[in-house]
């Protein structure tokens, strides 16, 4: 017997359902917004469309493989994965027996719009849209509240507009911004985050202009996919360095889709060399690592695979198994099936409970 | 004084200032140096006053650490019974704009390491430094140095304009693996690009942080490309990367490897595998807890017992007093590190152990 795998047949699935942390919900259509947006920001959308810091005009800089999507998640008509509600519950929300699930609108992108006035429309538009479109018909979706993160102010009044609206759970921010997050002039979302009870979600993405590596352009999808790992720990980097939990005790960070094996390394790595250079940080009272410990969450999709599963439970035992979250990224291509994706993971009864619901539940405040 | 009886593969000789290399610059560059104030190209990587960038203890009078050869040899070499050591000068050549510049610099700090250091102490070996995104003078400053048997690897800085492993630098590549050279990329950044894919932080101690991110990007890279299937004699040094990072680094490339292997049709294998058989890594810094199994556990992790190479980073803080080597490091492990390792990676080095 492999002390890696259990015997018997894994029961994933938890009873009272599973909370699914990232879901990614798609307009119908490349305009399928608009109805949002005030008429002058519709014209302007129609006219100008989106102007990203990247080459294309649509599409991504690395081309995907299909349309980015599972293939079976093409609707029936041919449309676009994750644009249709009933096909979404009857393939994964039903199906993998989901008791919430926590939207992360990718398209449109409002955050990261180089035009501000129209960064801030276009986040309230896909905030409606949400709403309109998603949670409303179905409780079990919640909504994440895109902001304009380029123009601090206007993203803590979007977020203080809609706080006392239970149906968004937490604050959307791209981590590939203008500048690293924890710099001030991103204070006021965080301000504001925390005045209004909700944590930060930070989805892998964005164009903040600068290129996925401190040495440039890489060449292939393949790089750019890894470099998100990469932005996260550059983001958690800023996030404790810049003292951002010194004035913001109560925030929370939810790191999306950008994994977590290589939290250990990065944590033992700033609390080395803090030792050394700490009188450059003198705002900082703890060792990096306690703030780590403190303040993060993370998603479990895509799993890391290694060749010896028992690696990834000593990593989680290091990082603490209140911290991970599960999801499924639905629709996306490297989709991971609650059923399935980390069952080659020894977990007990509890740990597996946590995992998929309890740790989500207790910091989404989901019953 | 310990004696590990091992071979060094990082140890930092300092140009002191760029008066330190005049006599052997030609003529147009000598009267350049004083006419545009080139007197100080060091990195802003490692200012010279930075705690990181030399211990105290391993400072000289005039502040700086590295500049005396005395010095260096009591400190570095005697004090762990070290056989051979590699120096990788940190200094502006490879990360001037002007391609000739970048040559001259280049070139003098090559000749100035062969003549005030290399030659003065038998211990003592060097990486060619290259202006790096010039390829034709880089390749022409590899075959320069060629032939010097004491020179053993070419160094390159790990952040530069293009990820190391483009087509754009395969000649370096042809040329280093033609001549029995490894590539050894160094922490260090031209600031072509922010340090990492969110922009450029506040602090030293970040950008310090993010060079393990881009030695990954570097990694990744290399591998995608296809560089060592290209170049099948080729191995890559990263030097003061850190090492615990990359083990869970590369479960991440192999799963997105599966997922998406149709982009790069020319790997074969696991970039875990390709990586196992090219790529090596220097000792210090240590990036794990001082107490406790994390460190042997990364070590399991990394699958081979053949990546890591000993290193000191002289003068650079990495530690205290004499724990180069801490005991967490499986006794099982410490020959092959301090001594089989190195000599398997750098083919230069064996005839002095013959």
């Amino acid at each position: 017997m492999s002390v890696d795998t259990l015997e018997r047949v894994v029961e994933t699935t938890v009873d009272a359902g599973v909370i699914d942390c990232d879901i990614h919900p798609a307009p119908k259509g490349p305009l399928g917004v608009m109805p949002y947006l005030p008429p002058r920001w519709q014209e302007h959308l129609k006219r100008f469309g989106n102007n990203f810091r990247q080459p294309f005009t649509g599409g991504m800089p690395y081309p995907r493989f299909g349309d980015g999507n599972r293939v079976d998640a093409r609707l029936p008509d041919g449309g676009y994965g994750g644009s249709d509600l009933a096909f979404m519950q009857k393939q994964h929300l039903d199906a993998n027996n989901v008791a919430y699930g926590i939207l992360q609108p990718l398209a449109p992108n409002a955050q990261s719009q180089r035009n501000l006035e129209f960064s801030a429309a276009l986040a309230t538009a896909v905030n409606e849209w949400q709403l309109e479109a998603w949670c409303r018909p179905d409780q079990r979706l919640k909504a994440s509240l895109v902001v304009p993160q380029e123009d601090p102010e206007a993203s803590a009044q979007e977020i203080r507009r809609r706080a006392s609206d239970r149906s968004f759970v937490q604050v959307a921010v791209a981590p590939r911004a203008i500048e690293p997050l924890g710099r001030k002039r991103y204070w006021p979302i965080f301000a504001a985050a925390v005045e209004s009870g909700l944590p930060i979600g930070l989805h892998v993405g964005g164009f903040g202009g600068s290129p996925p590596s401190g040495s440039g352009w890489v060449s292939y999808y393949l790089e750019d996919h890894h470099s998100n790992a990469e932005s996260m720990q550059a983001l958690i980097t800023s996030l404790v360095l810049e003292g951002v939990f010194e004035e913001f005790p109560e925030l929370k960070i939810v790191l999306i889709e950008g994994g977590f094996v290589w939290l250990p390394a990065l944590s033992w790595r700033l609390d080395k060399h803090w030792k050394t250079l700490k009188a450059e940080v003198p705002h900082l009272k703890r060792a990096p690592s306690e703030y780590i410990r403190e303040h993060f969450w993370f998603t479990t999709q895509p799993i890391d695979e290694p060749q010896k599963p028992q690696h990834i439970r000593e990593t989680i035992d290091w990082i603490g198994w209140d911290r991970i979250l599960f999801s499924t990224d639905y629709p996306h291509w490297d989709y991971d099936d609650p059923a399935t994706a980390l069952n080659k993971i020894r977990m007990s009864e509890a740990e597996r409970r946590m995992i998929f619901r309890g740790n989500a539940a207790a910091l989404y405040g989901l019953d | 004084m310990i004696d590990l009886g091992g071979i060094d593969c990082d140890i930092h000789p300092t140009v002191n200032s760029t008066a330190d290399l005049v006599p052997y610059l030609t003529g147009y560059w000598r009267e350049m140096v004083p006419m545009r104030t080139m007197g100080m190209l060091d990195l802003a990587s490692y200012p010279p006053s930075n705690p990181l960038s030399a211990r105290d203890d391993w400072r000289s009078a005039n502040g700086r650490g590295g500049v005396e050869l005395a010095k260096v040899q009591r400190e570095a070499l005697d004090a762990f019974g070290t056989r051979l050591a590699i120096c990788n000068v940190l200094y502006g050549g490879p990360v001037l704009y002007s391609d000739d510049m970048a040559a001259a610099i280049c070139t003098a700090t090559n000749d100035w390491l062969a003549d005030q250091w290399l030659s003065r102490d038998s211990r003592l070996r060097g990486s060619i430094v290259i202006p790096t995104e010039s390829l034709e003078l880089a390749v022409e400053e590899i075959e320069r140095r060629a032939g010097d048997p004491r020179f053993v690897q070419v160094m390159v800085l790990c952040m530069g304009e293009m990820p190391l492993g483009r087509k754009h630098y395969w000649p370096i590549y042809e040329a280093a693996e033609r001549h029995g050279l490894p590539i050894g990329i160094h922490a260090g950044s031209s600031y072509r690009h922010p340090p990492s894919s969110i922009g450029y932080g506040s602090f030293m101690l970040e950008d310090y942080v993010a060079q393990s991110q881009t030695f990954g990007a570097q990694v990744a890279s290399f591998v995608t490309e296809g560089v060592f299937e290209k170049y099948p004699g080729l191995k890559v040094v990263l030097i003061e990367s850190g090492f615990t990072w990359l083990p869970s680094f590369l479960w991440r490339l192999d799963k997105t490897w599966r997922g998406l292997r149709a982009e790069v049709p020319w790997l074969k294998r696991r970039p875990f595998e390709i990586v196992r058989d090219h790529i090596r890594m220097t000792l210090q810094p240590i990036d794990a807890p001082d107490s406790g199994n994390q460190l042997e556990r990364v070590i399991d992790q990394l699958g081979s017992d053949d990546m890591l190479l000993f290193s000191t980073d002289y003068p650079h803080h990495q530690f205290d007093g004499d724990a180069a080597m801490p005991d967490l490091i499986p006794a099982s492990l410490r020959r092959k590190i301090l001594v089989d390792n190195p000599l398997q990676t750098y083919p230069r080095l064996q005839e002095a152990f013959a």
